[in-house]
């Protein structure tokens, strides 16, 4: 498969680029949002208009309704969101929550998905349990009670959980805490007792919770797939975040990166526009290089997700450290060639620092992703 | 089954009858490289067998038509082909200038019969090309080279130095740029081929950091050269010559290689890696070396259907070198002490400590690394005054 783009892509990229680039906006939504101090951090509406569209189910399968598409088709969404850092609850719901539900019954698929398509409900996925992304570890656990489970334990950096209708939550029901297998993953309601969440507001001005689990009884039926058996399903939930992530990524770098070509066009001092000087010149050739290999990472790992290849899982770490590593450069770049305006509020290109440095975070920054990438490699 | 799936099951099945084992063994040094050419002494017996065995079915330039000694492969067998070759680790047949360089200006710029005539014979591994492009005075800004060629009716009287001419002493001809107009910079020069056994060239080679000697200064004492050896248009040379070195800036990228030699975590384990900061540094140069491979396979996808940027190469040129050398650097810190060694029988003669001190050249060798931040400036990012 070529690594570029089909037909019927490249006309969703136009779509998604024309309908973010209007909707989608920093001063409609991420501004707006942020300073009315949401307690959700996007816009309800904007969610509707996204299920009109049909990207609310891209991943969802034609027979349940969705569009049955892949990878490739969800991160030309994200990569729109990245470039206008629309706040959305679609990473967390559309990728990861429907690629989980994906992996359940008929009846737990009938009970979220509609809801999904509609553009009604906004889940969240609850994997992490501190401050770094460490999903080989998991403490909590899930116990067998009565028709079913009584989940025990608590989770961090669950995005969107405040807002979401229910979340998606990986808990041991086996095993020791290091252990591979003995997971579950559970579609815990909002409203189950026992559960609470504490809200906080994050960097990018995003929504994130602290989600406690004090014995919140679910039934059988909440089981999403295989009791015991759920690793390889939460790897396919974290997979899809993980380069969904990437995607979003290099849609903020290219953002920032337009954002400071243009200035690098327009301001001027020494009596010469700055983009003449060779020292930043080289500077923004060097970081064009750096988004163009990124993206390729990207779109590659795409495709073999969409392909269910054995080498997927190793260039999904590659993405995910790449488009990190390109986009943290791409702000940073962007910020300093801005000079002092940079550093203002009433600037965007600190908008774009501050999500990077969010998404750099969710679901494992490069750091951890160049370790997997080494032991994947055998060493 | 698609056809591209049975011309796969082919490829390979031919590859497995016809590729020596010696022959997927991974390139060593550089006369584990099949040059060929008219003084081209084969290292054994297999690297010619598997040069003849491909040139006779077209494979050692796979996309090239059929008339000019290719296979006439489309863009997408093209990338089987590399693939399958990677699969199994397989040489390439028959490396050249003819083939990187050459090759595709003449097939852009050349006539009928240049083409028949040139393209087949390196094709076939019958003639060994080198570049006579930069001369002392004339490097980055090689718009300014001064050798001249004097208009005799049907032959110009070709006078003046080249130099960095690599492999000059051991190829049979040279592609040359060469002033034929004084009057004006960029109109005023013409690409010219001829023999380097022609009365009046000869060739001085030069020692490098590495210890070896691939290249020369190569000098031209009233060379005459007749008529029908230009490529392109008369002052026209300089468009052939960009061309030529968007081919060039490719194929110095490493684009289209493969992931098992690129990557250099799991070869080092194998020495013992011991040193937690030297492995983080190995997993984070293994991100930008699968993240760059994956770059190289897409490059080459859009190139083929025409939606690269046509300034792209400069790009893959920056990048791919620029890793190359990271790489060398982290073999050696992995190498230690061991990987010193100049000339001892266990290093091979010095193979790790030469290569590294070899790989400095790849960001100055057909455009540097600040030039091609350059044109990348200029010509993609449209950065003013560039
Ligand atoms: C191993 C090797 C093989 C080669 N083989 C061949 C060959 O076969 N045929 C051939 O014709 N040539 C060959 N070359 C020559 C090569 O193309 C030149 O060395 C190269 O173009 C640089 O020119 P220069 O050496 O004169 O350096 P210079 O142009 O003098 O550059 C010196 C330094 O100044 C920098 N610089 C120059 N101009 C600018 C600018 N505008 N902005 C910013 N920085 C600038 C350069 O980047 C470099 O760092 C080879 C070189 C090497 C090392």
């Amino acid at each position: 498969m070529a690594l570029y783009h089909n037909e019927d892509q490249a006309m969703l990229a136009d779509t998604a680029r024309q309908f973010m680039g209007e909707e989608g906006t920093i001063g409609k939504q991420l501004r707006h949002w942020r300073d009315k101090q949401c307690k959700d951090g996007f816009g309800h509406a904007l969610w509707k208009q996204f299920a009109e569209l049909g990207f609310t189910g891209i991943l969802v399968s034609e027979a349940d309704g969705g569009l049955g598409m892949g990878h490739v088709e969800a991160g030309i969404v994200l990569e729109e969101i990245g470039r206008n850092l629309t706040p959305s609850p679609f990473l967390t719901s559309s990728v990861m929550a429907a690629t989980a539900l994906g992996g359940g019954n008929d009846e737990l698929r009938g009970r979220y998905l509609p809801g999904l398509l509609a553009g009604d409900s906004v889940f969240a996925v609850a994997v992490d349990e501190g401050p770094k992304h460490r999903p080989e570890r998991i403490a909590t656990r899930a116990e067998r009670a009565g028709n079913g489970f009584k989940l025990t334990g608590s989770k961090a950096f669950v995005v969107h959980g405040g807002s979401a209708d229910m979340l998606v939550v990986a808990a041991r029901t086996a095993g020791a805490d290091d252990d591979q297998d003995g997971i579950t993953l559970f579609a815990v309601p909002k409203d189950a007792a026992g559960l609470s969440q504490d809200a906080v507001r994050l960097v990018d001005s995003s929504m994130a919770t602290y989600v406690k689990l004090d014995g919140v009884q679910v039934d059988a039926d909440a089981v999403i797939g295989e009791v015991d058996a759920g690793r390889e399903l939460l790897t396919r939930v974290l997979n899809a975040g993980r380069v969904g992530a990437a995607a979003e990524s290099v849609g903020v770098a290219g953002g920032a990166f337009d954002m400071t070509t243009t200035y690098l066009k327009q301001r001027k001092q020494f009596g010469q526009l700055i983009g003449e000087f060779q020292a930043l010149q080289h500077r923004a050739s060097h970081l064009y290089s750096e988004l163009e290999i990124a993206r390729a990472a990207v779109i590659k790992a795409q495709q073999l997700l969409d392909a269910g290849s054995d080498k997927a899982e190793l260039m999904v770490s590659v993405a995910k450290a790449k488009a990190g590593k390109a986009a943290s450069l791409a702000v940073k770049e962007g910020v300093q060639m801005h000079g002092g305006i940079g550093m203002t509020d009433e600037y965007d290109i600190g908008l774009y620092m501050k999500r990077d440095r969010a998404l750099a975070e969710f679901m494992g920054d490069m750091y951890y992703h160049a370790e997997r990438v080494a032991q994947l490699s055998g060493y | 089954m698609s056809d591209l799936e049975a011309f796969r099951g082919e490829i390979r099945a031919w590859l497995e009858e016809n590729c020596p084992p010696e022959m997927r063994e991974p390139v060593r040094s550089d006369d584990d490289i099949c040059w060929g050419g008219r003084k081209f002494q084969f290292k054994n017996e297999a690297q010619k067998l598997w040069m003849e065995r491909c040139a006779a079915k077209g494979y050692t330039v796979p996309d090239w038509p059929k008339a000019y000694g290719g296979a006439g492969m489309n863009a997408a067998e093209a990338k089987i082909w590399r693939e399958e070759m990677n699969r199994i680790g397989a040489r390439p047949p028959l490396s050249s200038f003819g083939i990187w360089m050459l090759g595709p200006a003449l097939l852009k710029f050349g006539t009928e019969e240049q083409k028949v005539h040139y393209l087949g014979q390196i094709a076939r591994g019958e003639i060994r090309w080198c570049q006579g492009y930069s001369e002392p005075g004339s490097g980055s800004d090689l718009v300014s080279l001064q050798t001249f060629g004097e208009d005799k009716g049907d032959h110009w009287v070709v006078n003046g130095q080249k130099i960095w001419t690599s492999y000059a002493n051991k190829a049979d001809w040279i592609f040359c740029l060469v002033r034929t107009d004084k009057t004006n910079k960029y109109q005023g020069i013409s690409f010219l081929l001829f023999d380097m056994e022609s009365p009046g060239v000869s060739t001085k080679p030069i020692l490098l950091i590495s210890g070896n000697s691939p290249f020369c200064e190569t000098f031209f004492d009233n060379v005459k050269v007749p008529k029908h050896q230009i490529v392109g248009d008369l002052n026209r040379g300089w468009d052939v010559a960009k061309y030529l070195l968007g081919h060039e800036r490719e194929m110095i990228s490493g684009a289209g290689g493969n992931d098992r030699l690129n990557t250099i975590g799991a070869f080092a384990k194998r020495n013992g890696l011991e040193d937690p900061l030297l492995r983080a540094e190995l997993a984070m140069f293994d991100v930008d070396a699968l993240a760059f491979s994956a770059m190289g396979e897409k490059f080459l996808d859009e190139i083929k259907v025409g939606k690269a940027h046509p300034a792209q190469p400069n790009m893959m040129k920056y990048a791919g070198t620029e890793l190359n050398k990271r790489r060398h650097e982290l073999l050696m810190a992995t190498g230690g002490s061991a990987a010193l060694e100049w000339d001892s029988e266990a290093s091979g003669g010095g193979s790790k400590a030469r290569t590294w001190l070899r790989t400095k050249a790849n960001s100055i060798e057909g455009g540097t690394s600040e030039v091609m931040l350059n044109v990348i400036s200029k010509r993609i990012l449209d950065l003013p005054g560039a």
